[in-house]
C-alpha cells in the first residue's frame, strides 16, 4: 500500500488546560508550569536566578533559603521516611547553594483518621535527622484537611542557611573546560520508592540513598575547591538535572555513559521495566561542576566521606551552546542528545 | 548485569561488526518489526556498524502506536463513566485519541490506574467490589497470555466486576500485509524475539517462502541484533530465504506451550484495525464466546457508541506520516512535522508518544539539536 493511499492521521490533542500528573515530575511540564505560570507573576532577580534556593544578602553574609514538600507514598520505605526525606531534602537544597544550614520550619498538612502514632513517629525521624545534620526544627504549622483530601500527611519543610562558598556557586558559574562529578550510583531512591508501593511483581533489597549531603559539599569548600556549580539529583534524576543546567549556562555538557555508576539492582529493575536510570529520582546524590585542574583533589575530599565516597568524574563542560545542549557517549562510543521528558516516565509494556 | 552484559561486550560486538562488513558486498533493506529492536538499534548507536549498506526500516512492532483511534477513543468515554477503574500500561496513557489522552481524563476525574500486569488489575477488581474494573488490554502475543490468565482465573474466582477491552494484536498477519503491498522495499527481515518466545517460529516458514525473504528471529541486545543481522544479510548474499531462529537461548520452534494454550482457550482471531494502517484481515484477537461475559465491548454495549459524539473531532492534522511510517514507507525525520510541530511533549502521531515508536525513538537518540539522525534514510 503506498502512503498516497493513506488518509489517517492524528488530530492534536488539546492543549493541557488542567493540572496533570506530569506538572509534578520535574521534566518539561513542570518546567512550563514555573515558565508560564509562577515566573511571569513572581518575577525579581533574586528568583529569576531559579537556583535550588535563594541567595540573599543580609549585611556582609549572605544567606541561603530554599523550600520544598513532601508528598511521598509510601510515608515509610527501605532506607527513611517522609520525616527523615523532608529533612534531607531541604538541608541539600541549602548545600546545593554552597550553603551551611541552620534553621528549618515545618509544615505538616494531616488527613482526618491519620494514626497519631505514626504522626509520632515521623516526627520523633524528623528530630533525629535534624538533630544528625546539626540544624534545628525553629518554627511551624499544622492543618488538617477532611477524610479523602490528602494521603495521610504532607510536610513542607524552608531552611535558611549561610553561605560559606568564596565563588559563586551558580549554573552562570559553569565554564568551558570544567570537570562534571557524580557523587555516587545512580536510581536508588526512584527504584526503592516503586519497590516499596507494592506494584512490582518482585521483591528487591534495595535501600534508597536519602542522605545528609552537606557534610562533604561544605568539606569541599572548607577545603578551598573552586566549585562552580552543585546540583542534587532529585526529581527527573542526573539527566533533568545536567540538561537544566546546561539550558540556564548554555553550554554543552559531554557525559561518558561507561562512567555512570548503576547497580546491578537497579539496573535489573529499570531493565523489566523499561526505565532509563538516567532519568530516576535520587535523594542522596549530586553532581559537582569544578575547575579541570582541581577535578583529582575534589574526589579525594568527595571519596573520604562515605554519602560520596564512590564519586568520580563522569563528563566535561564543552563550548557554548545557544540552547544548553547535553550528549552521552554510550559503550560504543556513539552520542545521543539527552532531552528532558514531558512528565514522568512510564514503564514500557514489553 | 547477567545475562545482559555478556551481550553489550564492544570487543565481541566490534568483531561480529567486522564480520558483517566483510560479507557486505551490496546495499539491503532490512526491516526490525519490534519497537523495541528500533529502540535498541538507537540507543546503542549501532547504526555506525551497518557501513551505511544496510537500510533498516522500522516495523509496526508497536502496540501502542498501532492501536486504533476509535478504540482509545471508546476507552476514554468508558473511563469517564461513573464506578469504573480503568486499568492500562503506563506507555498507553499519553496516547492521543481523537481528542484527549487518558492523563487528561485522569486529570478531569476519571479513575484510571496504571498497572504492570494484568493480574493487577484483577487484584483492583477483588478489591472494588461495588466498581466496574475494565482492562484496557493491548500488546502483541506477548502479553495477550497474561491477559487470558487474567480472564481464566475471574471466571474461576467468579469474579463480575472485571472486564477486557482486548485490542490485542497479531504479528504476522500484519508481515503479510505489509510484504503485499505493492510500495514495500523489504529483502529481510528481523522477526520480534519475543513475539517468536511465545509462538515460536513455524508460522514465519511460509511467509519466507512465498515472499522468497530470509526472516531471522532477533533478540534485543546489541549482540543479538548484529548478529541478526549478520545472519540476514548471508542469506541475503548467497539468495537465501529462510527461517532461521538466532535468539536460541529464548525461543524454541514451538514457542511456549502454555502461553499459546492460554491465547487458544481465551481468544479468537478477528479482523483488526491498526492506527495508521487500516484493517488487516485475521490480525487481531477477540475474546470468545465462553468468555463473552468478560468482553466490555459487549458488557458496555460499546458497538453502539458513537465517541465521535461524546468527543467532537478536531481539525486533522494532515502532515502527520505515522501511516507511512509505522509501514515502513518512510522514514520519521522525512516527516516535515518531525522534531518540529511534532515531539514527545506534543504528538501529532502515535509513533511519537510510545517509548517503543520509531519517532520517538529518534528524536531521543537523534545526535545534536540539528536532527542529524542516526540510522540514515
Amino acid at each position: 500500500m503506498a502512503s498516497s493511499e493513506f488518509t489517517w492521521s492524528c488530530s492534536v490533542p488539546n492543549a493541557t488546560k488542567v493540572i496533570q500528573m506530569g506538572h509534578g515530575g520535574g521534566g518539561r511540564l513542570t518546567h512550563q508550569l514555573i515558565d508560564r505560570i509562577f515566573q511571569p507573576v513572581f518575577s525579581n532577580p533574586l528568583l529569576n536566578a531559579q537556583h535550588d534556593g535563594a541567595i540573599l544578602p543580609f549585611g556582609n553574609i549572605e544567606l541561603a533559603f530554599s523550600t520544598d514538600s513532601y508528598v511521598v507514598q509510601p510515608l515509610f520505605f527501605p532506607g527513611g521516611d517522609i520525616g527523615s526525606l523532608s529533612i534531607h531534602g531541604t538541608v541539600n537544597d541549602l548545600a546545593m547553594c554552597g550553603a551551611k544550614p541552620l534553621y528549618l520550619s515545618a509544615s505538616f498538612i494531616l488527613e482526618e483518621g491519620f494514626a497519631l502514632d505514626q504522626l509520632q513517629k515521623i516526627t520523633e525521624s524528623m528530630q533525629r535527622t535534624a538533630l544528625a545534620t546539626g540544624i534545628n526544627i525553629v518554627t511551624g504549622d499544622t492543618k488538617v484537611v477532611d477524610r479523602g483530601h490528602g494521603d495521610g500527611l504532607y510536610i513542607t519543610t524552608s531552611g535558611i542557611g549561610q553561605i560559606v562558598s568564596k565563588f559563586p556557586i551558580s549554573p552562570m558559574s559553569i565554564q568551558p573546560g570544567d570537570a562534571i562529578l557524580l557523587s555516587g550510583d545512580i536510581g536508588r531512591h526512584g527504584v526503592t520508592i516503586l519497590a516499596a508501593r507494592g506494584q512490582l511483581s518482585f521483591e528487591t533489597d534495595l535501600i534508597s540513598d536519602c542522605a545528609d549531603l552537606s557534610r562533604p559539599v561544605l568539606a569541599l569548600l572548607q577545603a578551598g575547591i573552586e566549585v562552580h556549580c552543585l546540583r542534587d539529583l532529585t526529581r527527573g534524576g542526573l539527566a533533568t538535572a545536567a540538561i537544566e543546567l546546561s539550558q540556564k549556562s548554555h553550554l554543552h555538557f559531554l557525559l561518558d555513559e561507561k562512567s555512570i555508576e548503576v547497580g546491578e539492582d537497579v539496573q535489573s529493575c529499570c531493565e523489566l521495566l523499561g526505565l532509563n536510570p538516567l532519568y530516576i529520582a535520587n535523594e542522596g546524590r549530586f553532581i559537582c561542576f569544578v575547575k579541570a585542574e582541581e577535578c583529582e583533589k575534589a574526589i579525594s575530599i568527595l571519596q573520604s566521606h562515605p554519602v560520596s565516597a564512590r564519586t568520580h568524574r563522569i563528563g566535561t563542560v564543552r563550548e557554548h551552546h545557544p540552547n544548553g545542549l547535553v550528549t552521552a557517549k554510550g559503550i560504543f562510543n556513539s552520542e545521543k542528545v539527552l532531552d528532558m521528558l514531558s512528565g514522568e516516565q512510564l514503564p514500557r509494556i514489553c | 548485569m547477567k545475562f545482559v552484559d555478556e551481550y553489550r561486550n564492544t570487543k565481541v560486538v566490534e568483531q561480529l561488526a567486522n564480520a558483517l562488513s566483510n560479507q557486505l558486498t551490496k546495499n539491503w533493506v532490512i526491516m526490525e518489526i519490534c519497537g523495541g529492536q528500533t529502540n535498541a538499534f538507537l540507543r546503542f548507536g549501532l547504526d555506525q556498524f551497518l557501513q551505511g549498506k544496510i537500510e533498516l526500516i522500522h516495523g509496526p512492532g508497536c502496540p501502542v502506536c498501532v492501536t486504533a483511534v476509535d478504540t482509545i477513543d471508546k476507552i476514554l468515554y468508558l473511563a469517564m463513566q461513573p464506578d469504573i477503574i480503568l486499568c492500562t500500561f503506563g506507555d498507553m496513557m499519553r496516547v492521543p485519541g481523537s481528542r484527549y489522552d487518558l492523563w487528561t481524563v485522569k486529570a478531569s476525574g476519571a479513575d484510571i490506574r496504571v498497572i504492570y500486569a494484568p493480574m493487577d488489575a484483577l487484584a483492583i477488581a477483588r478489591q472494588n467490589p461495588d466498581k466496574k474494573i475494565i482492562l484496557f488490554a493491548i500488546g502483541f502475543e506477548t502479553t495477550a497470555p497474561a491477559t487470558a490468565l487474567s480472564i481464566i482465573v475471574a471466571k474461576k474466582e467468579k469474579i463480575k466486576n472485571f472486564f477486557i477491552l482486548s485490542a490485542h494484536v497479531k504479528v504476522p498477519a500484519a508481515l503479510k500485509h505489509i510484504l503485499n503491498s505493492p510500495g514495500h522495499r523489504l529483502q529481510g527481515i528481523l522477526a520480534a524475539g519475543h513475539v517468536c518466545t511465545v509462538m515460536g517460529y513455524q508460522e514465519y516458514k511460509p511467509i519466507a517462502s512465498k515472499y522468497g525473504i530470509p526472516i531471522t528471529v532477533t533478540g534485543f541486545e546489541p549482540f543479538d541484533l548484529l548478529y541478526g543481522i549478520y545472519r540476514c544479510v548471508y542469506q541475503l548474499e548467497n539468495g537465501m530465504c529462510e527461517v532461521e531462529n538466532n535468539y536460541s537461548r529464548v525461543v524454541k520452534e514451538e514457542g511456549n506451550h502454555a502461553a499459546r494454550q492460554l491465547i487458544e482457550e481465551v481468544y479468537v482471531t478477528i479482523p483488526q484495525r491498526w492506527r495508521g494502517i487500516g484493517e488487516i484481515p485475521d490480525s487481531g484477537l477477540d475474546l470468545s464466546k465462553e468468555y463473552s461475559d468478560f468482553d466490555a465491548k459487549k458488557h458496555f454495549k460499546l458497538e453502539s457508541i458513537q465517541t465521535s459524539n461524546q468527543l467532537p473531532q478536531l481539525a486533522t492534522d494532515s502532515i502527520c506520516i505515522a501511516g507511512a511510517i509505522l509501514q515502513g514507507i518512510q522514514k520519521p525525520f522525512q516527516c516535515p512535522a518531525f522534531a518540529k510541530e511534532c515531539t514527545p511533549d506534543h504528538p501529532l502521531g502515535a509513533p511519537m508518544v510510545s517509548s517503543e515508536g520509531a519517532c520517538a525513538a529518534y528524536y531521543r537518540y537523534r545526535k545534536s539539536q540539528n536532527f542529524e539522525l542516526t540510522g540514515k534514510g
